[in-house]
């Protein structure tokens, strides 16, 4: 046995601060998607997209979408980019607390001196980090083709790229609530995705139908403006028409404007993400 | 500055209704290594949890070095390594990158990190895996990184919960050599076991525990001395089998305390006075001439197993 000896050299160790620890659990977070193929899949998703409209394109050149840069990015990013945010968020966060709870991978890092919120924060930049990095892979493309039928994209197409930053953050934010609150990994994967493909804009829709009201509460109201600001100009806030003639009802429908949709999806990557670190921070591992 | 301390005041565990572990008081003070013993769901698992910040007290502190877990978790654990309950590694990551993540977050200096990832894999005889994926180790492999995570920062202090679980035989004995080097290099060990011959083996002191509540902690021979008496046992085997009266023959000689028949040819007997006691209690053994085959003292194990079910079963 190769016991060290009494005379072994001490470790001169000194305990990192907090901020230090936090890039290391998200570079060694990184590390595990990268070496998880997690990364990988998601890449291949967006890689398909990409291919698929670049594609599509190059090989029927559609009128509808080169006649300028408004309908080209509308189409190649706005169909595409809200989806991607949700896959990758929802992978890259989804089981972060859940998964160390379920696969015991908690017991290896938590005995550790590194308080639980630089474990947490630490997670939720890494899945930020590698959320950016496929929303900034898919822009590239975007520009790439755009560039090469139309010319250098529009100051919209950026700012609709920023918004779909705040969104990443603020479906990170949602995810890790309920990373947090499950115990199961797959089961808070599963949960987050469903609500954020499908549940909230039927929500929203069913609202806005039955209720009459403006969906200020829902983040699919507020992630729209990601698509609206690529637009001539910006879409009415409040628009009443009659669908059915001037003798019918009168139908309204609700854009958010920009400060409001900005205001939702921070408020929803703040109250998500905090809720998330309240239960984690109870948490006791059983 | 004092030793390495562990000090648990009134601490208490409840889940829901159930009380895991009931106002413990504990004190652990200097280089030591010290056994926790008890049976299944005495709070074992539970109180090493709430030292580490895996769980969180009902009521009671748990401090080690002075320091509050949950107060100051980055203070308190500092000096502390532990392995709790079979951890799982990263399974996509390599022993190598796992261990590089724990000193990374403990601070190690990055011109020592490599030599000391190797030591600490050496000393579980890992080094061979070094670079490989932990997600296919078997369970015994997994326990050893797990170890090494443990020692890889050289803490003062090492909280360690069954060790040796799912170990093959060498590597407990590996477990016993490693915990035997930290006492020798001054440090604190408190070690759940079920283990009574290893805890005898390299454990001074012990701390038991039944259903969430200490029954005694003291130094091995003061807590068996006070439980099964300062008796030593001997058992002894004949050639062939008793006659009746060899009990009370037995029971006549000098120092000898207590006589119990096991089997035909066996006895268990209990007497005074030591080494020296038992030096004289096999001479007269011999020169009583019942045809003595075997002579075996109890071990230190025997008394600290006697001891373990006295206090058990003493529902004390
Ligand atoms: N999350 C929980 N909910 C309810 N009861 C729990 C929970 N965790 C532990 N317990 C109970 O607390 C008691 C103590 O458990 P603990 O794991 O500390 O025992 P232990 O001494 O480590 O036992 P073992 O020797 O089997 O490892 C057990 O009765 C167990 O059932
Ligand atoms: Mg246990």
């Amino acid at each position: 046995m190769a016991t060290a000896d009494a005379t072994a050299p001490h470790l001169d160790r000194s305990l990192p601060d907090s901020w230090t620890q936090i890039t290391r659990v998200a570079q060694y977070e990184l590390l595990n998607f990268a070496r998880s193929r997690r990364f990988i899949v998601l890449l291949g998703i967006t890689g398909a997209i990409a291919a698929l409209f670049t594609v599509l394109i190059a090989h029927y050149r559609p009128e509808s979408l080169l006649v300028g840069p408004i309908a080209f990015y509308g189409t190649f990013w706005g169909v595409a980019i809200a989806f991607l945010v949700d896959l990758a968020a929802v992978f890259f966060a989804g089981d972060a607390i859940s998964g160390e709870f379920q696969n015991k991978t908690g017991y290896f890092l938590f005995g550790n001196p590194v308080r639980r919120s630089s474990i947490y924060l630490g997670k939720a930049t890494a899945a930020f980090v590698a959320g950016l990095l496929v929303i900034l892979i898919y822009a590239a493309v975007a520009v790439g083709n755009g560039w090469y039928y139309l010319g250098p994209p529009p100051m919209v197409f950026l700012e609709s790229v920023a918004f779909s930053v705040l969104y990443l953050l603020s479906v990170i934010g949602v995810t890790l609530l309920f990373s947090s609150l499950f115990k199961s990994g797959a089961m808070s994967i599963l949960v987050s995705l469903l609500l954020f493909l499908f549940a909230f804009a039927v929500i929203e829709d069913v609202i806005v139908a039955l209720v009459h009201i403006e969906p200020w509460f829902m983040i699919t109201y507020g992630s729209a403006i990601i698509t609206n600001v690529i637009n001539a100009s910006y879409p009415a806030h409040i628009v009443h028409s009659h669908p059915f003639g001037l003798a019918g009802p009168v139908t309204t429908t609700y854009t958010a404007t920009i400060p409001e949709g900005v205001a939702i999806m921070l408020t929803y990557a703040i109250v998500g993400a905090v809720l998330g670190y309240l239960l984690f921070r109870r948490q006791d591992f059983t | 500055m004092t030793g390495p301390t562990l000090e648990a005041t009134n601490l208490t565990k409840q889940f829901g209704s159930f009380t895991a572990v009931h106002q413990l008081n504990l004190r652990v003070e200097g280089a030591k290594c010290v056994g926790f013993l008890g049976p299944n769901g005495a709070g074992k698992t539970t109180t090493l949890k709430m030292f580490t910040n895996f769980i969180h007290p009902t009521a009671g502190t748990a401090r080690i070095n002075g320091v509050d877990v949950m107060e100051d978790k980055r203070r308190a654990l500092e000096e502390c390594g532990s392995l709790i309950e079979t951890p799982e590694i990263y399974p996509a990551l390599t022993p190598r990158e796992a261990l590089s993540y724990i000193a990374d977050l403990r601070g190690i200096p990055s011109r020592d990190r490599t030599r000391r990832i190797k030591e600490v894999l050496d000393e579980v005889r890992m080094t061979e895996w070094i670079d490989a994926r932990t997600g296919k180790f078997s369970k015994g492999m997994k326990q050893r990184v797990n170890i090494a995570a443990a020692l890889l920062p050289d803490p003062q202090i090492l909280l360690l919960d069954e060790p040796s679980t799912g170990l093959d035989p060498r590597g407990v004995a590996e477990v016993r050599d490693i915990v035997l080097a930290l006492k020798r290099q001054q440090r604190l060990i408190f070690m759940s076991s079920h283990l009574l011959g290893e805890v005898s083996d390299m454990c001074d002191e012990v701390a038991m525990i039944d259903h969430g509540q200490l029954l005694a902690y003291d130094t091995i021979e003061n807590v068996t001395n006070r439980v099964v008496g300062e008796a030593d046992l001997v058992e002894i085997g004949l050639a062939a089998a008793a006659d009746g009266n060899l009990e009370a023959r037995l029971g006549a000689i000098p120092g000898v305390t207590l006589v119990t028949r096991t089997d035909a040819r066996k006895f268990t007997l209990r007497f005074r006075g030591g080494p020296a006691g038992q030096q004289k209690l096999l001479a007269d053994l011999v020169n009583a001439q019942i045809g003595l085959l075997s002579f075996t003292p109890a071990t230190s194990m025997a008394r600290l197993e006697d001891t373990y079910l006295k206090l058990i079963q003493g529902g004390y």
